[in-house]
């Protein structure tokens, strides 16, 4: 046997592999080689799976997360694409008395983050005081003039915070890196929470395992004080988001579902007299408290970022006045400037008299000729970089030098570049992590555990009753064995955190992960641009599914006919031009063109849409882009129209079938209606026109998806008055023009001011008329000229819609 | 003296836009040993919705306007009655520009008077290798050795004012100091933010003055450029003793009892007269007028 001290022989081929490196510290072994107590039961279990168990596991678990649409973004040339979630199946297992004692340091360090945030917006003692450089806190672009002199709302500028966290060689804990500005990753937390419950499901360890909701309910409960700590004048929160393109946006729109808060872009909030709104559906409704995940200087372009597109003007104008709270402040990244480790011991002393509890990474700032001398001196054992870089150590930028070597761009000597510039870097010890065990595939179905680096991420809260902390989290996992921070570069992976109790919690500590995912509340009003996204995805996918259809018929036909001169061929061919069709291509490129408009839409609404319809809607353009590259002209492409238009009607009848019916859905379905019956109405001006082509009329019968009903109810030849009779007057047929403006009504009764003093809103009145006139018309009298006008007027009701709703 | 001055500035929106917000920066004020405001006169049309009057962090008074309804078009008119002191003659009581540092770092203060500002980048203004380049290359050729800060403000104002060329239709409001050095032209917006470039390259703290001129110049002296403008120039700290001082390199001259002050900041993004969000597409056009007039004839010299 091995070195495995664990004596259990089962798990000898499992942990065969695992081998502690000398001058590293490890989770799962002690410095003596002994298994730390708290992973042996798990160790013992997880060693008498099989291979095929241990796989089978692990798939439900990424099962799961494929299934909620998990998914992160990394930035590259296409900025929408997405990536699967890293999860590293193994969690990583700490003591709750262990959490505690990190707890406790962190809270010191938080209450500590708090007072130089209050100071560098106040005072600015501590730089008269010869604590912090004066050109550090001047130079640093994350120090926010506009916010000096401005007191928060509630008092407090820090309210959600995060640490990095590493082991030491010597098995004591330091932190890499505060995170105050918009910590990302809580959200993920919780769903590698759920995923390695679908690969763990036994009582042991689960019953053990510390909760993570308890945590976000409080912060939930703290953000809405602050919102509104007076019943009388009672204020909405949100989560402002960059929006879709950001790279952990499918973080902010979980956590807005989990919580059942608002999430809002830039452009969803207007300032009026220092005060912040929301435009929702029901008109501007007050907010009284943002949780920000955009950074501070694209929040508000009149007084930051004048570029910005994402912000909101008069943001900051909302904070001075004291109206807005926001978590966290703007202005607290200046916090995470890495220099700022080089005070902080310092700080702490001064203002606390106490010294850190937990220290941080040794770091040491390049202005001062002592510091500069020592870091060049020690360059072997450092990383030199930007003083005002505010991403982690282990996230290496093109000018940074590790272990006295430039990485990326070639720069000249250290020495020169110290000289040069030394009150813009820092020196920081070339940290060694702690090591954890990760499950490594051996390509043959099996594989075995072996140890990597890790850091763990730490979410603290603000809550009425002090600082409260996330009991588990969120651990990197390096992706080479290396146990220096560069490991830790992106490209690793991400596990669950426990923390663990020696016997089982309660059973109020132990609520099941249904009880987790149940917390939302009612998810309130619905902001303006959310049902503007739901409303033109409405759009898109009938505009979608009429153009496939009509292409079907094209190709059935020349198909049939194999003569492009046909008459009607050609006809279809120059109407479908008209809407930027070209049937040259066997899939036109304009049609998927709408398939990713309405998955667009579908993007920015992430947080209200179905997560199946999601994951449909891009396994459509999966299929459509494939088709491109090998679908023929004729009956193959009438067959591939056939597959997409299928395809499309299970999108559709998805939603229908499972969206709650809010006034989100009635956005969506009044889209699809309105969409429907301007493309009925145009098609019927075109192919049931006296002068079209002979066989029009069939063409309009099979479009519209009524052949067999024609053919029930007329048993004769197509005659105009039959179509039109069957698609524009028949209210029970959906393909009908009036079933579809019947719709728009009956979801345009539904919404909020619908009727104002007993008069039907501007939106039925615009309706309601339409709805008589067809009503009561004969087929004779609705002639093209008609079906133009009434295409018209459906623009005239899209526009009425936008106009009160939408803005 | 005593200065009569009229602004309007007009802005036309291609599309009505749907909120309009802007911050103004356009209220002449006191400035201690430099003058005096006797009376001022902002008016807005059409008449705001919202407005709030503050002072940004530099301390330039700001006032803070927002219309709620589609706006088409914006007038601005400022009237103010200003008195301009004579400025007391300089003296040198700046260090030699290699001890300025030592100065520098003894200022611990990030209040907003604090040179320490105006030191780094800022977001209009990159330091820029050539720039640098180029003021270290006009105290070598043109500077004693141990040159003073402000010898060495005066020399590189004076070799910008040699080097480029006044032309008010070669760039806009948002060309780089770069672009506009390249290629050695510019309004005082470009003298201006080249100058501070310069400046900060060679470790002088440095930033921007917003402001006007008078229009016509006393009897027997050349009309200064920019006059039918609002006009810019550079303020730059020369030191603990002497402090800031104030240097127009696209007039070629300090700063004298023709210029009154607007505002100042890092650059032209900290002082802009007119800062605006608009909710809506399309563009805007817009146009500005300046009269600057003494209201007594100062006495022959």
């Amino acid at each position: 046997m091995t070195q495995s001290p664990t004596g259990v022989s089962a798990q000898r081929d499992l942990f065969a592999a695992y081998r502690q490196t000398p001058g590293v510290a490890d989770e799962l072994f002690d410095a003596s080689g002994q298994m730390r107590p708290v992973w042996r039961r798990f160790v013992e279990r997880f060693s008498r799976l099989s291979p095929e168990d241990i796989q089978a596991r692990f798939e439900r678990g990424n099962q799961y997360l494929r299934d909620a649409g998990v998914f992160y973004r990394q930035y590259s040339n296409d900025p929408l694409t997405e990536r699967d979630w890293p999860l590293s199946h193994i969690p990583v297992i700490l003591h709750e008395e262990e959490w505690e004692h990190i707890c406790e340091g962190l809270t010191q360090r938080a209450d500590l983050l708090e007072r130089v945030m209050a100071d560098l917006y106040g005072p600015g003692q501590l730089v008269s005081d010869g604590h912090l450089p004066a050109e550090l806190i001047a130079r640093s672009p994350q120090w926010l003039r506009p916010m000096v002199g401005v007191q928060p709302r509630g008092g407090h500028y820090l309210h959600f915070i995060a640490f990095e966290i590493g082991r030491s060689p010597d098995g004591s804990w330091f932190v890499l890196g505060d995170r105050t500005q918009a910590p990302s990753g809580a959200g993920f937390a919780l769903e590698n929470r759920m995923a390695t419950g679908r690969i763990f499901p036994e009582r042991f360890p689960r019953a053990h395992i510390h909760r993570l909701a308890g945590f976000f309910s409080a912060f939930r409960d703290a953000m809405e004080d602050l919102a509104s700590p007076s019943f009388k004048h009672p204020r909405v929160s949100g989560i402002l988001t960059p929006g879709p393109s950001n790279d952990t946006y499918y973080e902010h729109t979980y956590i807005a579902r989990y919580l059942g808060m608002m999430l809002l872009e830039g452009e969803d909030i207007v300032v009026e007299n220092g005060e912040a709104m929301v435009r929702t559906i029901e008109g501007l409704q007050p907010l009284g408290m943002l949780w920000r995940r955009i950074d501070a200087s694209f929040a508000d372009p009149l007084e930051f970022n004048p570029h910005s597109q994402i912000g909101t003007p008069g943001l900051m104008e909302a904070v001075r006045t004291g109206h807005l709270a926001m978590a966290n402040a703007l202005g607290s990244g200046v916090l995470e400037m890495r220099a700022m480790m080089a005070f902080m011991p310092r700080i702490s002393e001064v203002l606390t008299g106490a010294s850190l509890r937990l220290p941080n990474i040794a770091t040491w700032w390049c202005g001062g000729a002592a510091e500069r001398a020592y870091v060049h001196d020690n360059a072997q054992n450092m990383l030199i970089s930007p003083a005002d870089a505010v991403n982690l150590p282990f996230d290496l930028g093109a000018t940074t030098a590790l272990g006295g070597e430039f990485r990326g761009t070639a720069m000249g000597s250290i020495a020169d570049w110290l000289d040069r510039e030394g009150d813009r870097l820092v020196g920081q010890e070339a940290v060694t992590l702690s090591t954890t065990p990760a499950w490594q595939e051996d390509g043959a179905g099996g594989g075995s555990v072996v140890p990597k680096p890790m850091t763990v991420r730490v979410f603290a809260a603000r809550t009425s009753s002090g600082w409260k902390f996330m009991k588990g989290g969120y651990a990197r996992i390096g992706r080479s064995g290396d146990s220096t921070a560069l490991a830790m570069q992106r490209g690793g992976s991400v596990a669950d955190v426990w923390v663990v109790s020696d016997r089982p919690l309660t059973r109020h500590a132990t609520q099941s992960d249904r009880d987790e995912s149940y917390l939302r509340v009612s998810p309130g009003t619905l902001p303006a641009r959310a049902a503007d996204n739901l409303f033109w995805l409405g759009r898109y996918v009938e505009r979608f599914e009429d153009a496939a259809r009509l292409v079907r018929a094209y190709h059935l036909r020349l198909a049939a006919t194999d003569n492009r001169g046909d008459a009607r061929l050609k006809s279809v061919r120059a109407y479908l031009a008209g809407f930027g069709i070209n049937l040259e291509e066997p899939l036109p490129h304009a049609l998927i063109a709408r398939i990713v408009a309405a998955r667009g839409c579908a993007m920015r609404v992430r947080d209200r849409f179905s997560t199946d319809g999601l994951l449909a809607l891009g396994d459509l353009l999966k299929t459509a882009r494939r088709m491109t590259k090998t679908v023929q002209p004729g009956d193959d492409c009438a067959r591939a129209m056939s597959v997409l238009v299928r395809k499309i009607a299970g999108i559709s009848g998805l939603v229908h079938e499972n969206m709650y019916r809010s006034s989100g859905w009635r956005f969506l379905s009044f889209g699809r209606a309105l969409e429907r019956a301007d493309a009925v109405a145009a098609f019927l001006a075109e192919f049931a026109d006296p002068g079209a082509p002979d066989g029009s009329l069939d063409l309009a019968v099979e479009v519209g998806d009524s052949i067999i009903t024609h053919q029930r109810r007329y048993r004769v030849e197509t005659s105009r008055n039959a179509v039109v009779d069957l698609l524009a007057l028949d209210a029970d047929n959906p393909r009908a023009l009036l079933f579809q403006i019947r719709e728009l009504r009956r979801h345009a009764e539904a919404l909020p001011h619908a009727h104002e003093h007993g008069r039907p809103s501007a939106l039925l009145r615009a309706i309601l008329p339409l709805e008589a006139g067809l009503a009561c018309a004969a087929p004779q009298d609705v002639s093209s000229q008609r079906l133009i006008e009434i295409r018209a007027e459906l623009a005239g009701i899209s526009d009425l819609l936008s106009s009160i709703y939408l803005r | 003296m005593l200065y009569d001055l009229r602004l309007t500035i007009e802005y036309r929106y291609d599309a009505s836009s749907d909120r309009t917000r802007n911050i103004l920066r356009l209220l002449p004020g006191d400035v201690a040993g430099v003058q005096r405001l006797v009376q001022r006169r902002l008016t807005i049309e059409p008449q705001p919705q919202e407005r709030r009057d503050g002072r940004d962090f530099f301390g330039n008074e700001t006032c803070m306007v927002a219309w709620h309804r589609p706006i088409d078009a914006l007038m601005l008119h400022l009237s103010a009655r200003i008195e301009r002191f004579e400025p007391a003659p300089l003296l040198d009581l700046s260090p030699p520009l290699e001890e300025l540092h030592q100065e520098l770092i003894q200022m611990a203060s990030i209040a907003p008077g604090s040179p320490h500002h105006f030191v780094a980048a800022s977001p209009r203004v990159r330091l820029s290798p050539k720039i640098t380049d180029y003021g270290w290359d006009c105290l070598e050729t043109t500077a004693e050795p141990g040159v003073t800060v402000l010898k060495a403000v005066e020399t590189l104002g004076r070799a910008l004012h040699r080097d480029m060329s006044f032309d008010p239709e070669a760039t806009d409001v948002d060309t780089s100091p770069e672009e506009a050095f390249e290629n050695r032209h510019g309004v005082c917006q470009d003298f201006a933010h080249v100058m501070i470039a310069a400046l900060r390259g060679i470790g002088i703290p440095a930033g921007y003055v917003s402001g006007f001129l008078r229009t016509f110049p006393p009897p027997g002296q050349p009309r200064l450029e920019g006059a039918d403008a609002m006009h810019a120039w550079v303020r730059a700290w020369a030191g603990k003793q002497l402090g800031w001082v104030e240097f127009d390199p696209t007039n070629n001259q300090f700063a004298g009892s023709d210029y009154i002050t607007l505002g100042h900041g890092r650059d032209y993004g900290d002082v802009a007269p007119v800062r605006g969000a608009l909710r809506s597409s399309g563009g805007q056009d817009s146009e500005q007028a300046v009269d600057v007039l003494p209201l007594e004839i100062s006495a022959p010299r």
